[in-house]
């Protein structure tokens, strides 16, 4: 097994209040898994130390051969400003940031791609509309359709299918597929556990610390699931320092 | 009849035509960096940094009287230290981005009008707070000419990642480190337009050239360069209508200009056809689904 993604002992945090402790996992290349957990159980962060927007307080992640640019992310609460007078051709067309960088032209095949990339997720007539045009199912999927371009040997997705109806997540998932097929690492963090059971093959469950790791049928049992209910929700803010070692 | 009123004053008078220059020069360089400063929600960011340049021009004064220089390049260090010190007091404190905008721009405009008067008369004071485009030498109309072609030019170079700050800022900073740069390179951009923009139409007035207008072209166009567009065409115009009103009526002109840019403003609010009030209100039959 190549290893895409290892966790070592790492404690992510703020304020040096751990929401991520002592993670000891290895993800495997070209594995599809899901990040289960309950609120606060530092999925988001795990991501976000993962896209090196955050600092592990101890331990570290390092990435197996993959380099930090090949790790394409799909942020929680993506921070697009929908008013912005773009368009959906133009925004997608931003996924081959690191091809064509801040001043290189967009060739007719790189214009192909982004028609491409449009028409997979199902947006194809919507290339001239503005992004503020758009209803919340339609602008995930020209997340997605720009995630499509970037052409990433890891994809982090964070509750991609959150506030999205079924048919929009059928054919988002149908993405996730073709990405797990063509050999790229895919983490998503999800809530629903019949989407897990249904597409996702490997599980990691969270709570802080965590819970179990390895083939989603083992990992979402009743004992686990009552496990990782049973983590505090908030930190404790009389918090004594934490002295375990190495796990 | 309108060549009594549109060109005779242009081609009697040297000043009419320097002031003609300086503004064109300013709306096309600083407009578009108004568009920005509106798509970025920063549109008060800017009025502050306008009056934060005060003080900086001030010292100048004090140091080298009404000179271009002192003043210019006092007005950039002044303004520059305002925007980061504000940006760094809201990464490190508790305090809001608007909050201590408003603290420094306060600060910076007190200051700056108490420097002036300790030497410089009632004039002067009016000078610096409500600019000299009727008085452009030719210091003045070199210096605002490279300012337009160097902004124009910053811009171009940066519009792409400039969009992106925009528009998906975490995007932008997931794939590339241009981010921080981006920022920094417009914040500079929105100094130098201000610094342009205060020697013709002074400190209280200098963001109104590059805002009005801008509001303005959110009513006409949906698209980034429609938008730049008729902004430039909006501040020319009411450049060019603002120095014919001062001149036939004996008004004073930074004033004029950017009240008849608020009329175009107004104007776009109510009859704009993008989201402009009457076609917001205008009773149309539904389309099919």
């Amino acid at each position: 097994m190549t290893v895409a993604l290892a966790f070592r002992n790492l404690t992510l945090g703020y304020d040096r209040h751990p929401v991520v402790h002592h993670l000891e996992a290895e993800i495997a290349e070209g594995s599809l898994t899901a990040i289960v957990g309950p609120n606060g159980a530092g999925k988001s962060t795990l991501l976000k130390g993962v896209i090196g927007t955050m600092e592990p307080l101890e331990g570290r992640i390092s990435l197996g051969g993959i380099s930090r640019d090949k790790i394409a992310y799909l942020p929680q609460q993506s921070d697009v400003d929908r008013s912005f007078p773009i368009s959906v051709r133009d925004l997608v067309a931003m996924g081959l940031w690191r091809e064509i960088g801040p001043f290189g032209r967009l060739r007719p095949h790189h214009r192909d791609r982004v028609a491409v990339a449009i028409s997979s997720v199902g947006l194809t007539g919507f290339e001239d509309r503005p992004i503020g045009a758009l209803s919340g199912g339609q602008m995930q999927r020209v997340l997605f359709a720009r995630l499509l371009l970037q052409e990433a040997r890891l994809v982090l997705l964070d509750e991609p299918f959150t506030a999205i109806d079924a048919r929009t997540m059928a054919d988002l998932l149908s993405v996730v597929r073709r990405w797990h097929g063509e050999g790229r690492t895919v983490l998503a963090v999800l809530h629903d556990f019949e989407t897990v059971r249904a597409h996702f093959p490997e599980t990691l469950m969270l709570a802080r610390e965590l819970v179990a790791h390895g083939p989603t049928a083992e990992v979402l049992t009743a004992e686990n699931q009552f496990r990782a209910r049973t983590m505090a929700e908030a930190p404790d803010p009389d918090a004594g320092v934490c002295d375990r070692g190495a796990a | 009849m309108i060549w009594d009123a549109v060109i005779q004053p242009f081609a009697d008078f040297g000043f009419m035509r320097r002031a003609l220059l300086g503004c064109v020069a300013i709306s096309v360089g600083a407009t578009p960096v108004g568009v920005f400063l509106m798509l970025r929600r920063m549109s008060l960011t800017g009025d502050a940094m306008a009056h934060a340049i005060l003080p900086g021009a001030a010292v100048g004064y004090l140091v080298a009287g009404l000179s271009l220089g002192a003043m210019t390049v006092g007005g950039m260090i002044a303004g520059m230290a305002v925007a980061l010190l504000s940006g760094f007091v809201t990464r490190a404190t508790a305090l809001r981005e608007d909050a201590s905008l408003a603290a420094f721009y306060l600060i910076s405009l007190a200051l700056g009008v108490l420097i002036v008067s300790t030497r410089g008369s009632n004039v002067d004071l009016m000078h610096v707070l409500f600019g000299t485009v009727l008085a452009l030498d030719d210091a003045a109309l070199i210096l605002l000419c490279s300012l337009a072609s160097l902004s124009v030019f910053t811009l171009a170079l940066l519009f792409r990642p400039l969009v992106l700050e925009c528009a998906d800022p975490q995007f932008l900073r997931s794939v590339s480190g241009l981010s921080a740069v981006t920022h920094f390179a417009f914040l500079a951009l929105v100094v130098i337009s201000l610094v342009g923009s205060f020697q013709a139409l002074g400190t209280l007035m200098a963001v109104g050239i590059m805002i009005l207008p801008s509001a303005a072209a959110r009513f006409w166009s949906t698209g980034i360069g429609g938008l730049i567009f008729v902004a430039i065409a909006v501040a020319i115009l009411a450049s060019l209508s603002g120095l014919l009103l001062s001149y036939h009526y004996s008004l004073p002109s930074g004033p004029a200009i950017i009240l008849v840019a608020g009329i175009a403003y107004g104007v776009s609010l109510v009859f704009g056809p993008a989201g402009g009030l009457i076609a917001r209100a205008l009773p149309r039959r539904h389309l099919k689904a």
